[in-house]
């Protein structure tokens, strides 16, 4: 094999990750402002907490969240649910 | 390829959303190779892995310890993830040896780190070498696709991939043996 043909090959093993993974990681930061937003007013208001359990995925997406498992769990975390 | 990896993280701590941006593209194959090639996880799972991995990344970052050790911090991160998965996964379907899994996994965490190497060292050549060489060898279009995208002959197309893998090769030997490409990572290359 010659150094390029192994070069090729490594190349090859890096692929594009799909876009909206890569996107979903990039808002991250975003996510997690609201999160902070959302956890905070239901630390202040026992009402809106119980409504944001009731339905944690529906009150990301209202907040302009995307509500991928992993953010989901994060939020149920931080309220201790 | 820019800033290195030190720099993008100062960036990051500083709150710089862009420089986040970048680094997530910087290592998204890198995640999403490791997930799905080495630890061969299906789509879904490799999904979970890749998000758990960049958010451990976005809230840890104030803990790592040196800047340029990032890559290899991401792997052993990523790596982690994807044994925790694998483990969740087994107890609720026991299937191939896990403790084989993890060690085929290992193995190729070595070769995709000669990969992120060379993709490093892609990206410091010309605009269109990089797009020809993604195109052809990570997206696997064919010479006619490339071609019909870039208003190219086929021809054309195969002999820019065979000049510009020259030059990549030549970029990975180049300059007393350091790639300034690596130097964003910290990495020496390795040639035969």
């Amino acid at each position: 094999m010659t150094e390029e043909e192994r070069i090729a090959e490594l190349l090859a093993l890096l692929p594009p990750a799909p876009e909206a993974w890569v996107r979903a990681a990039q808002q991250l930061p975003r996510a997690r402002a609201e999160l902070d937003g959302l956890v905070e007013r239901a630390e202040a208001d026992a009402a809106f907490r119980r409504e944001l359990l009731a339905d944690l995925e529906r009150a990301l997406a209202a907040s302009g969240v995307e509500p991928r498992p992993v953010v989901v769990d994060e939020l149920r975390r931080r309220l201790g649910a | 390829m820019g800033e290195s990896d030190a720099e993008l993280v100062a960036r990051c701590r500083a709150g710089d959303e862009r420089a986040w941006h970048l680094l997530v593209e910087r290592y998204a194959r890198y995640v999403h190779a490791i997930a799905t090639h080495a630890f061969r996880l299906p789509a879904e799972a490799a999904e979970d892995v890749f998000q758990e991995v960049f958010l451990r990344v976005y809230e840890r970052l104030d803990t790592l310890r040196s800047d340029e050790a990032l890559r290899p911090w991401i792997a052993q991160l990523t790596r982690r993830c994807c044994i925790d998965r694998l483990r969740a996964d087994r107890r609720e379907q026991p299937g191939e040896g896990l403790e084989r899994l993890e060690a085929a996994g290992d193995d190729a965490i070595a070769r995709l780190d000669e990969a992120f190497t060379v993709r490093l060292a892609l990206g410091e050549l010309s605009a269109d070498c990089q797009e020809v060489l993604d195109r052809f060898f990570c997206r696997d279009e064919s010479y006619r696709t490339i071609g019909d995208q870039l208003g190219l002959p086929p021809g054309t197309i195969a002999s820019r991939i065979s000049r510009c893998l020259v030059k990549l090769r030549e970029r990975l030997e180049g300059g007393e043996g350091r790639n300034p490409a690596a130097a964003a990572s910290g990495e020496r290359v390795k040639t035969r």
